[in-house]
């Protein structure tokens, strides 16, 4: 096995009829990212993750794992994969051991010694001979977990873990993602909770009716949003004069007796001296971050998604 | 091919752990216990149209065979179709093929598998009715020697033999059936739609075989292959029906079951 990325999508695109469910997604994750694939319901998250696996075929566009194509290579291409899409699934009719078991077998490599480690590590062991059909959603979830787990992957895909859980069921939940992590295995998981992946995730993508409108870090997303920076001086109608006249500075607006603009830190600097050249005091100028909830929101909900992942990107 | 032994192991287990399983199973064992029962009970008389109808009482070796006839008809077409309509779309049901398909293992291989599994409980029925139905038959009318279709002696243990053999061939068209079966659970990943579009599939060739104007045809409907025992059963033993209904039931086999393989091959997994 090369070093290829574990995941790497590239252009993926998936037509149903008319609708576009997803629309050209790259995706690139490394090794050791725990990868935040967030965006609202209905977005496309779910097919592309369908895709990555080798369950639905994209209508155009390459996915790889590890280097490998799920469609080419078939189940070669999951060795050292392993996830779930839309909430895991298993027989109900047998228990959660020997849905696991089951599944050890179609995994081979040794998954079966793995049975009982996996199950004390979600805390099923006590349920584990009861059929599935009687467990909740939570415990499905875990046993999801378990399930992928068998395969000891080198990477997880995991969609909406915490959905529908509990609080408790949720802190458990990310909780065993981290410590996951820790471990060393990449984890791509979906969300559309920004707290979870803010918590949890060191990269993100961000998609919104199919296409991909961020990729990066959230720290980078944050700086990506303009600044915008509130200004009081002594004199605000020669700072407004003073303002406009720097180069940097843009969309400055009067609010009441305050000044306010957009800009970058280094401009902001060099205007404080020319407000202080200019015999101006500076009473206030205060940045004004948008919240990483508002830039989300922002992007996900707006009129036209922006392509913020170029500006990120330059 | 150690891979796909894995697999039928557990389609073989999953059936084992399901309902309609046993209601097939289960059906198959009943019916010639009934049938001995209402016999016992009548005292005299039989069906006599049917073949080695008349020699019912003369010994119980007769029973499975008259009972192979009746159930030709669309009970065997139905316990087939009760799990080759079901195997593929109780995962789509189940949500539970993302869950297999995200494993170690080929979709052609999965495939393979359950088609194993469907095809063995498919057998398990009619060798399950032969077995039931000649200890039934025997405990009331004796294990003695069969009478043949062309009147000849035929001793007892040879008519197990034939019986075997019998079972051997009548099974075939049932795996055509359980082939279109197959089809079927794996395009409309609909079970209900599946068993009873299979049975109608059944009950379409036996109306073909009646209806006029379709004698060219009729040696190569799928229901004429349930009588091809028959040739087991004459002396000298009539070769050419088990022939024709080798290579008639082979081809109504493979064709669903290469469609369905493609479809299953090349099948977008969604829903939940």
């Amino acid at each position: 096995m090369t070093d290829a990325a574990p995941v790497a999508a590239r252009a993926l695109v998936k037509r149903y009829g008319k609708l576009v469910a997803v629309d050209n997604v790259d995706l690139t994750v490394e090794r050791g990212d725990v990868f935040g694939y967030l965006g609202p319901n209905g977005a496309g998250k779910t097919t592309s993750l369908r895709m990555l696996l080798g369950l639905i075929r994209p209508t155009s566009g390459e996915s790889r794992l590890f280097g490998c194509d799920p469609l080419a290579d078939g189940a070669k291409a999951l060795r050292g994969v392993a996830g779930f899409v839309e909430g895991p699934r298993f027989y109900p009719y047998l228990s959660g051991r020997r849905n696991l078991r089951l599944l050890a077998d179609l995994d081979g490599d040794g998954a079966k010694s793995r049975i009982e480690e996996v199950l004390e590590l979600v805390e099923l062991r006590d349920r584990a001979d009861d059929k599935v059909g009687g467990y909740s959603h939570g415990m499905r979830q875990r046993l999801g977990i378990a399930s992928s787990l068998l395969r000891a992957p080198r990477l997880l895909l995991l969609d909406e873990p915490t959905t529908g859980l509990d609080p408790a069921g949720m802190r458990d939940m990310r909780a065993l993602v981290k410590r996951l992590a820790a471990e060393g295995i990449t984890i791509l998981l979906s969300s559309h909770l920004l707290a979870e992946v803010e918590e949890l995730c060191n990269r993100v993508a961000i998609i919104r009716s199919g296409r991909i409108v961020y990729e990066g870090t959230l720290v980078d997303l944050k700086a990506t949003a303009a600044s915008s920076y509130r200004l009081r001086t002594t004199d605000p109608e020669r700072a407004r004069a003073v303002c406009v006249a720097q180069n940097g500075i843009g969309d400055v607006v009067v609010e009441e007796s305050d000044l306010r603009f957009t800009s970058d830190e280094e401009t902001v600097a060099t205007l404080s001296l020319a407000l202080g050249q200019a015999g101006i005091g500076i009473t206030a100028l205060v940045p004004e971050t948008a919240s990483l909830e508002e830039l989300f929101l922002g992007l996900t909900e707006g009129e036209e998604p922006r392509a913020l992942a170029e500006e990120a990107a330059a | 091919m150690a891979a796909v032994a894995g697999i039928y192991k557990w389609e073989l287990l999953k059936l084992r752990a399901q309902k309609r399983t046993y209601l097939g199973l289960g059906a198959a064992m009943v019916v010639p216990i009934i049938f001995v029962t209402a016999l016992a009970v009548k005292g005299n008389g039989g069906p006599n149209d049917i073949p080695l109808g008349r020699y019912i009482r003369e010994t119980g070796l007769a029973t499975p065979f008259v009972v192979l006839f009746f159930m030709s008809i669309w009970a065997f077409p139905l316990i087939t179709a009760l799990v080759a309509g079901d195997i593929v779309s109780s995962e789509s049901h189940n949500g539970t093929l993302k869950t297999i398909l995200t494993r170690s293992r080929e979709r052609g291989q999965i495939f393979v598998g359950k088609v194993l599994a469907a095809v063995t409980y498919t057998v398990a029925a009619v060798v399950a009715m032969a077995v039931v139905g000649t200890i039934a038959g025997t405990i009331e009318w004796g294990f003695k020697p069969l009478i043949s279709l062309s009147g000849t002696h035929v001793s007892a243990s040879h008519g197990l033999g034939l019986l075997a053999a019998s079972v051997g061939v009548y099974v075939l068209p049932l795996i055509g059936i359980a082939a279109f079966g197959l089809l079927l659970s794996t395009v409309t990943q609909n079970s209900a739609a599946s068993v009873v579009g299979t049975l109608m599939f059944a009950l379409l060739m036996q109306l073909l075989d009646v209806v006029p104007g379709t004698e060219s045809i009729r040696p190569y409907l799928l229901s004429v292959q349930f009588s091809a025992w028959h040739g087991f059963l004459r002396v000298p033993a009539d070769w050419a029906p088990v022939v024709r209904a080798i290579w008639v039931c082979a081809l109504y086999a493979f064709v669903p079951l290469a469609a369905a393989y493609l479809v299953f091959l090349r099948r977008d997994v969604t829903g939940e």
